[in-house]
């Protein structure tokens, strides 16, 4: 059921962003390839050992559950894992997010809008899908930053 | 006379989108005649009711009031006067908790729930336990979703004030034991309430036969228009209690001293109510008189049958709840390796609608250790192909998940 477990692959280079084109926004695409991938082999998944920071939350209308470590140092983020369990969406949009960030400075990551989640997963995401799509923004952003007032599910 | 599901399926304007809707348990279509009732209401005499002086308010009040006995009918309740309007069963549960548990419920009085119910029949419930400092007792279910009866026996014993459960559970489709489990709490002293959100569209029930003091169920999840339903209550119960929601139409006058109530079940019913859709339920009420519950019935349990027999030929595919026998058309299941919502999003591009989640019954997911269900559910209009197209639906998000 859950994600394949307890497999970090480190952000290893062959796990790495292709730097190809994301699948177009055809319905053939949905769910095909690219989501696919990062969902049965996700990325930077697993626990760090001593995180900087570490924050985790779930969406109780789907179950989906996302804890994002981070190990940061002189405001780089150094190293990253997320953990959690749930749809594919919401396990992918994580293990996009944690390539995202990793090597990238606090400042920088903070910038990180739903649409820069949304493009990184490349596909239409409908609305009921929304809340599971920003699921690991939301640990980002209100857990490790205590940004309570983010609000970035409910704007339109 | 033969079951003809083509001849229902175009009383209901929707099926021409070619939607495969297996949703109905969440909330079902509507004939042509629920609509046409209230385009009737809106177009030819639309007006308030109960107080104008003129034809028009007199000719929709007793449309209105004409859905009060087409309730009585349905239910063989004694009395119209035990037939109380509201938005639906989520009123109708929260207007016992506040108009007869505020009232009659003390410390350390005991409420009998059950871990198959629907939040609104749970929340209501714990705010009243919290402010009366009563007790919540929970009965369990067995390894096929069925309620343990010697725990509810054993919780009768401590003699529970009230007795709160669903005829038929929403997430796992199973039918109680209903009318035993309203005579043995009834025998312990309690008062009962039966949540018939999935009973009343998919069974009915004879509320004097069985005896429990309380039903409460929605009309959108039995033909009829959102916002309308139906608390029945016992009239001697009813009379016992105090007002739910206070204003207009609730009263018989109304001094600066004070005030009078109206006599039940007007004094439950404040404000303008929804006319328009109390009179769609009405005519959702004869369609399904027409229909004939045991034909409705015998039709779910067809598809009901057919569905899980497809569905048990799908491999890594874990189906809920009792056999079809026991249950109403309500089938949860979860495919392995697929989320829930993940298969609900690739049958949504099959045209077909599920349900995905946890239902509005979380301790009943917490009891099962799973976080989200698919929940497929049926009705007066379902066809086989249907579920043909939801299994081969399944069937691609295994290949695309696999």
């Amino acid at each position: 059921m859950a994600v394949q477990g307890g497999r970090p692959s480190g952000g290893s280079a062959e796990h790495g962003r292709t730097g190809g084109t994301p699948p177009s926004e055809q319905d053939e695409q949905f769910y095909r390839e690219y989501i696919l991938d990062h969902y049965k082999n996700p990325r930077n998944f697993g626990r760090l050992e001593a995180p900087t920071l570490s924050h985790e939350e779930d969406n109780p209308l789907c179950g989906d559950v996302v804890g994002i470590d981070l190990k940061v140092s002189d405001g780089q983020i150094e190293d990253v894992r997320f953990h959690g369990r749930g749809c594919a969406i919401s396990q992918a949009s994580a293990s996009l997010l944690t390539e995202r960030i990793k090597g990238q400075s606090l400042d920088d990551a903070r910038k990180i809008s739903k649409e820069d989640v949304f493009e990184d997963l490349g596909i239409a995401i409908s609305p009921a899908r929304v809340k599971c799509a920003l699921l690991s923004l939301k640990v980002l952003k209100v857990g490790a930053w205590g940004l309570g007032d983010w609000s970035g599910e409910e704007e339109e | 006379m033969r079951y003809d599901v083509d001849a229902i399926r175009a009383d209901f304007p929707i099926f021409e989108t070619g939607i495969v809707y297996l949703d109905s348990a969440n909330t079902s279509q509507r004939p042509r005649q629920v609509l046409e009732a209230m385009d009737e209401y809106y177009t030819k005499f639309n007006s308030n009711i109960h107080r104008g002086a003129y034809r028009f308010s007199e000719i929709a009040t007793e449309h209105y009031e004409s859905t009060r006995a087409k309730a009585k009918r349905f239910l063989n309740a004694r009395s119209t006067r035990e037939i109380v309007y509201t938005r639906g069963t989520t009123e109708g549960i929260n207007l016992v908790a506040y108009g007869w548990g505020r009232k009659h419920l003390m410390a350390g009085d005991l409420i009998v729930l059950t871990i198959l119910e629907h939040h609104s029949n749970i929340v209501p419930w714990q705010i009243l336990a919290a402010e009366k400092g009563a007790r919540l007792e929970w009965v369990d279910i067995d390894e096929q979703g069925r309620l343990r009866q010697d725990q509810f026996a054993a919780l009768l014993e401590q003699s529970p004030k009230l007795v709160s459960f669903g005829q038929i559970s929403n997430a796992m489709g199973t039918i109680n034991p209903y009318a035993e489990m309203t005579a043995a709490a009834k025998a312990a002293g309690a008062l009962v309430l039966i949540d018939g959100a999935q009973g009343a569209p998919h069974a009915g029930i004879d509320v004097q036969a069985v005896g429990c003091d309380f039903y409460a169920f929605s009309g959108h999840k039995m033909l009829g228009p959102t916002g309308a339903g139906i608390l029945y209550g016992r009239r001697e119960v009813l009379e016992e209690m105090d007002p739910f929601l206070a204003g207009g139409d609730m009263i018989r006058t109304v001094r600066k001293e004070g005030t009078i109530y109206a006599e039940v079940p007007t004094k439950f019913e404040a404000g303008t109510m929804p006319i328009a859709q109390v009179i769609g339920l009405g005519a959702a009420f004869d369609y399904l008189e027409g229909l004939g519950m045991s034909s409705v019935r015998a039709h779910e349990l067809e598809m009901t049958e057919y569905a899980l027999e497809a569905l048990s030929e799908v491999p890594d595919l874990t189906v809920y709840g009792p056999p079809a026998s026991e249950r109403g058309g309500v089938v949860s299941f979860d495919v392995k390796g697929i989320h829930a919502h993940d298969l609900a999003t690739i049958l949504d591009r099959h045209q077909v609608a599920i349900r995905a989640g946890h239902h509005c019954a979380q301790p009943l997911m917490d009891r099962l250790d799973v976080s989200a269900t698919a929940r497929a559910s049926f009705y007066v209009y379902t066809k086989r192909e249907e579920i043909d197209v939801m299994i081969e639906g399944i069937r691609d998000a295994q290949r695309i998940f696999a």
